[in-house]
C-alpha cells in the first residue's frame, strides 16, 4: 500500500511538474526566439523560423543585428525617453492615486461613494475612444514654459504624462488595500494627535508596500507599451519612446527582422530590470490581493 | 487629570438611535467601568468621549469645557484598542513615542518618557523590537505605554484584555489596577466582563441598550441592583430568579411565596406591590444555605454539582419545575438525587416587579 501512495504522490508530482513546464515553455519560447533570433541574419532567421532552430543559437550568429539597429534609429534616446516618461508616471501615479484612495477610504465626505461609483464606470472606456477629443484638447492647452505663455502641448514629455497620472485601476487597487488596513490604527493616529497627512505618510504608506509593487508594475507596462498616444502627439524624434521607434524597422519595404529582434531585446531590459526589482513584492502582493 | 461630564448625550445613524440620552459624572482621578452585553453602546459611548463619533446630541464636557466639535487630539485623551492597534512597521520605542514625535516633543523628552513609560510597564528589555516580535499581553503593554507618555487628561481603554488568555488577562487586569493608583488618573474602561468591572471600578455604569441602567461603586452594584437586569449582569455565578406571587403587602413590607418557597416576608422599598401581584425574587447563590433534613423556606432536589475548587456549585430543581443555583463552600458534599430544604436571609434578598421579565426580553 505504502509503494501505490508513494507512487501517487510521485505521479501526481510529475503531472504538476509537466503542466507547470509546459505553460513555463509557452512564456518563454517567444522571448527565446526573440533573443535567439537577434544573432541571426535576416536570411537565417526567416529559415530557421520553420523549425526548432528558430530556439536555438545555431548558425552564422553575430552582434551584426544590434550595430546596425543603433545605426538605423537612435535607440538611447527612445529608451531614455521611455524610462524618463514610465518612470516620472509611474511615481506620480503612485502619489496621486494612493492620495485619492486614501481619502476614499479614511475620510468622510458626502458624495465620495457616488464619485467612486462614477471614477470606478471609467473603467470600462478604454483609452482609444477617447484619443481624439483628448488630443484636440492636447492641442489647446496653455502652459508657462521657459519662453513664456505658450498654447499647445503637443511635441512634450508632459503630453505623454500627465493624463495618464490619474487612472482608476490604480486608485482602486490602493482603495481594496487601504480598506483592509485595521480601522484602528488610523484612529489611534487620530487619538495620537497625526494630522492626516502624517497618516498617510507615516502609517498608510509604509504599510503598503505589496500595492504599491503591484500598481507600479501595472502601471510601468502600460506606460512602456504605449503606442498609439505618443504616435499621435509626438513628432519629433527627440521625445518619442521606444514602441513608436519600432516604427523606424518595420515601415520598410523589405523588414530587417534581425534588427527587429535586436532591438525588440534592447528595449526589454529596462522592463525586467524593473520586474526583477519588483518581483518578490509582486509576487506577494498578486498571492494576497488576488490581483493579476 | 481631569472631570468628564455626560449630559443627555445621544447617537443615532440615520433615524436608529443607538445612545438614548446618557448622564455620567467622572470625577478627577476615578476610574470609571462602562460594562453591559454586547450591543449596549458602551464602545460607541467611549469612541464619543475619544471623538472617534460624532454625537449627535447633548453635551460630553472634559475638564469644565465642552469638546463636542473638538478632534480627537484636542480633547487630552489617550485611548487604549482592544485590537492594540500598535504599528507593525515601528519598533516599540517608536511606537510608545509616536504621540510624542507628532507633537514635536524633543529627542530627551521622548527618550526620558518612553523610558520612564517602560519602567512602569516592565517592558524595557522589548524597546528595540517589532511588534511581530512581541506576545499578546506585550502588545498590549507597548499600547498602554503610548497612552501614558502622553500625559493625558483621561484615559480610555476599550475592551483592552479580551483578546489576551485567561491567565494572562488576570495578570493584566492587576497591572492596569496598579497602574491606575501610581497615575491617579482619571480613566473610564469599557468591557463586557463583569469580574473586569468589579475588580477595577470605582464606579461602574451599567448599560443596556444605549440606556444607562444604574451608576454606583461595585459593592452598591452587588448588594442594592436597582433593576433585575443589573441584578442578573453582575456577580458570578448570576443571581437566581424565582417567580413568586405577593401574598400580602403592607407597606414595605411583602410577603411572597411560591410552589416552592414558603410564605417569606421581605422589605421592599419604595415599592407598590399589591396582593396577588406576580413578582420576581432575586438571591445570589452565595447566599443559599442547603441542608438535606428537608427543612427551609425553599424546597427541591439535588440534581447535579459542580467542583470549583474554590466552592461547590450545586444545581437545584426547585419543586414548582424551576431550577436555582447555590454556592456552597468546597468541603461539603450533597448527593445528587437527595430532597434538600434551602434557607436564606430574607435581608439579602431582592424583589423586582414582573414587568421586568418583559423589558428584558427586549
Amino acid at each position: 500500500m505504502a509503494t501505490v501512495t508513494s507512487d501517487n504522490r510521485g505521479l501526481r508530482l510529475w503531472t504538476r511538474y509537466a503542466v507547470l513546464i509546459l505553460v513555463a515553455v509557452i512564456f518563454v519560447f517567444p522571448l527565446l526566439f526573440m533573443v535567439m533570433s537577434s544573432f541571426k541574419p535576416s536570411t537565417q532567421l526567416l529559415l530557421d523560423s520553420k523549425s526548432l532552430r528558430a530556439f536555438l543559437p545555431v548558425g552564422d550568429l553575430s552582434l551584426q543585428n544590434y550595430t546596425d539597429a543603433f545605426i538605423r534609429a537612435p535607440i538611447g534616446v527612445f529608451v531614455f525617453n521611455s524610462v524618463l516618461v514610465t518612470g516620472v508616471t509611474v511615481v506620480l501615479c503612485l502619489f496621486v492615486c494612493s492620495l485619492a484612495a486614501f481619502a476614499f477610504v479614511f475620510i468622510d465626505w458626502s458624495g465620495k461613494a457616488v464619485i467612486f461609483s462614477v471614477l470606478l464606470a471609467t473603467l470600462i472606456i478604454p483609452y482609444e475612444t477617447i484619443f481624439i477629443p483628448l488630443l484636440l484638447m492636447a492641442s489647446q492647452l496653455p502652459w508657462i514654459g521657459a519662453d513664456g505663455f505658450e498654447l499647445g502641448w503637443l511635441n512634450t514629455y508632459r503630453v505623454q504624462i500627465v493624463p495618464f497620472i490619474a487612472d482608476a485601476l490604480s486608485i482602486f487597487l490602493f482603495v481594496q488595500f487601504f480598506k483592509d488596513l485595521p480601522k484602528e490604527l488610523i484612529e489611534a493616529c487620530r487619538v495620537e494627535g497625526a494630522s492626516w497627512w502624517t497618516i498617510y505618510r507615516k502609517v498608510v504608506m509604509p504599510l503598503s508596500g505589496p500595492v504599491i509593487a503591484t500598481a507600479a508594475i501595472l502601471k510601468f507596462l502600460f506606460m512602456y507599451n504605449q503606442f498609439l498616444w505618443p504616435l499621435m502627439v509626438v513628432q519629433e524624434e527627440s521625445i518619442r519612446p521606444v514602441m513608436v521607434g519600432l516604427g523606424y524597422f518595420t515601415d520598410q519595404l523589405n523588414v530587417p527582422w534581425g534588427e527587429v529582434m535586436a532591438y525588440l531585446t534592447i528595449i526589454t531590459v529596462p522592463v525586467l530590470a524593473f520586474y526583477l526589482a519588483l518581483q518578490r513584492v509582486f509576487i506577494a502582493s498578486v498571492a494576497s490581493t488576488g490581483v493579476k | 487629570m481631569a472631570t468628564v461630564r455626560l449630559r443627555d448625550v445621544r447617537k443615532s445613524y440615520g433615524s436608529v438611535e443607538v445612545i438614548k440620552g446618557v448622564d455620567i459624572d467622572i470625577e478627577d482621578g476615578e476610574f470609571v467601568v462602562f460594562v453591559g452585553p454586547s450591543g449596549c453602546g458602551k464602545s460607541t459611548l467611549l469612541r464619543m468621549i475619544a471623538g472617534l463619533e460624532d454625537i449627535s446630541d447633548g453635551t460630553l464636557e472634559i475638564d469644565g469645557q465642552v469638546v463636542n466639535d473638538l478632534e480627537p487630539k484636542q480633547r487630552g485623551i489617550a485611548m487604549v484598542f482592544q485590537t492594540y492597534a500598535i504599528f507593525p512597521h515601528m519598533t516599540v520605542r517608536e511606537n510608545v513615542a509616536f504621540g510624542l514625535t507628532i507633537a514635536g516633543a524633543s529627542k530627551e523628552e521622548k527618550e526620558r518618557k518612553v523610558a520612564e513609560a517602560a519602567r512602569v510597564l516592565q517592558m524595557e528589555h522589548l524597546l528595540d523590537r517589532r511588534p511581530s516580535q512581541l506576545s499578546g499581553g506585550q502588545r498590549q503593554r507597548v499600547a498602554i505605554g503610548r497612552a501614558i507618555v502622553r500625559d493625558p487628561k483621561v484615559f480610555l481603554f476599550d475592551e483592552p484584555l479580551s483578546n489576551l488568555d485567561a491567565a494572562l488577562r488576570m495578570n493584566m487586569r492587576m497591572e492596569i489596577g496598579k497602574l491606575h493608583q501610581d497615575l491617579k488618573a482619571s480613566m473610564i474602561y469599557v468591557t463586557h466582563d463583569q469580574v473586569e468591572a468589579m475588580t477595577l471600578a470605582d464606579k461602574i455604569v451599567v448599560l443596556k441598550g444605549g440606556k444607562v441602567m444604574q451608576v454606583g461603586t461595585p459593592m452598591e452594584l452587588y448588594h442594592n441592583p436597582a433593576n433585575l437586569f443589573v441584578a442578573g449582569f453582575l456577580g458570578a455565578p448570576s443571581m437566581n430568579f424565582l417567580q413568586v406571587d405577593v401574598k400580602e403587602a403592607a407597606g414595605d413590607r411583602v410577603v411572597v411565596g411560591n410552589g416552592a418557597l414558603d410564605p417569606l416576608q421581605i422589605s421592599a422599598e419604595g415599592s407598590s406591590f399589591r396582593a396577588g401581584d406576580r413578582a420576581i425574587l432575586g438571591v445570589r447563590p452565595q447566599y443559599l444555605d442547603p441542608s438535606e433534613d428537608a427543612a427551609g423556606m425553599l424546597h427541591g432536589q439535588v440534581e447535579l454539582t459542580e467542583r470549583l475548587g474554590s466552592e461547590t456549585v450545586v444545581d437545584i430543581g426547585l419543586r414548582d419545575g424551576s431550577s436555582i443555583i447555590a454556592a456552597i463552600s468546597e468541603d461539603r458534599v450533597l448527593k445528587a438525587g437527595s430532597n434538600i430544604g434551602l434557607t436564606f436571609d430574607a435581608t439579602k434578598a431582592h424583589l423586582f416587579p414582573h414587568e421586568e421579565i418583559r423589558e428584558e426580553a427586549h
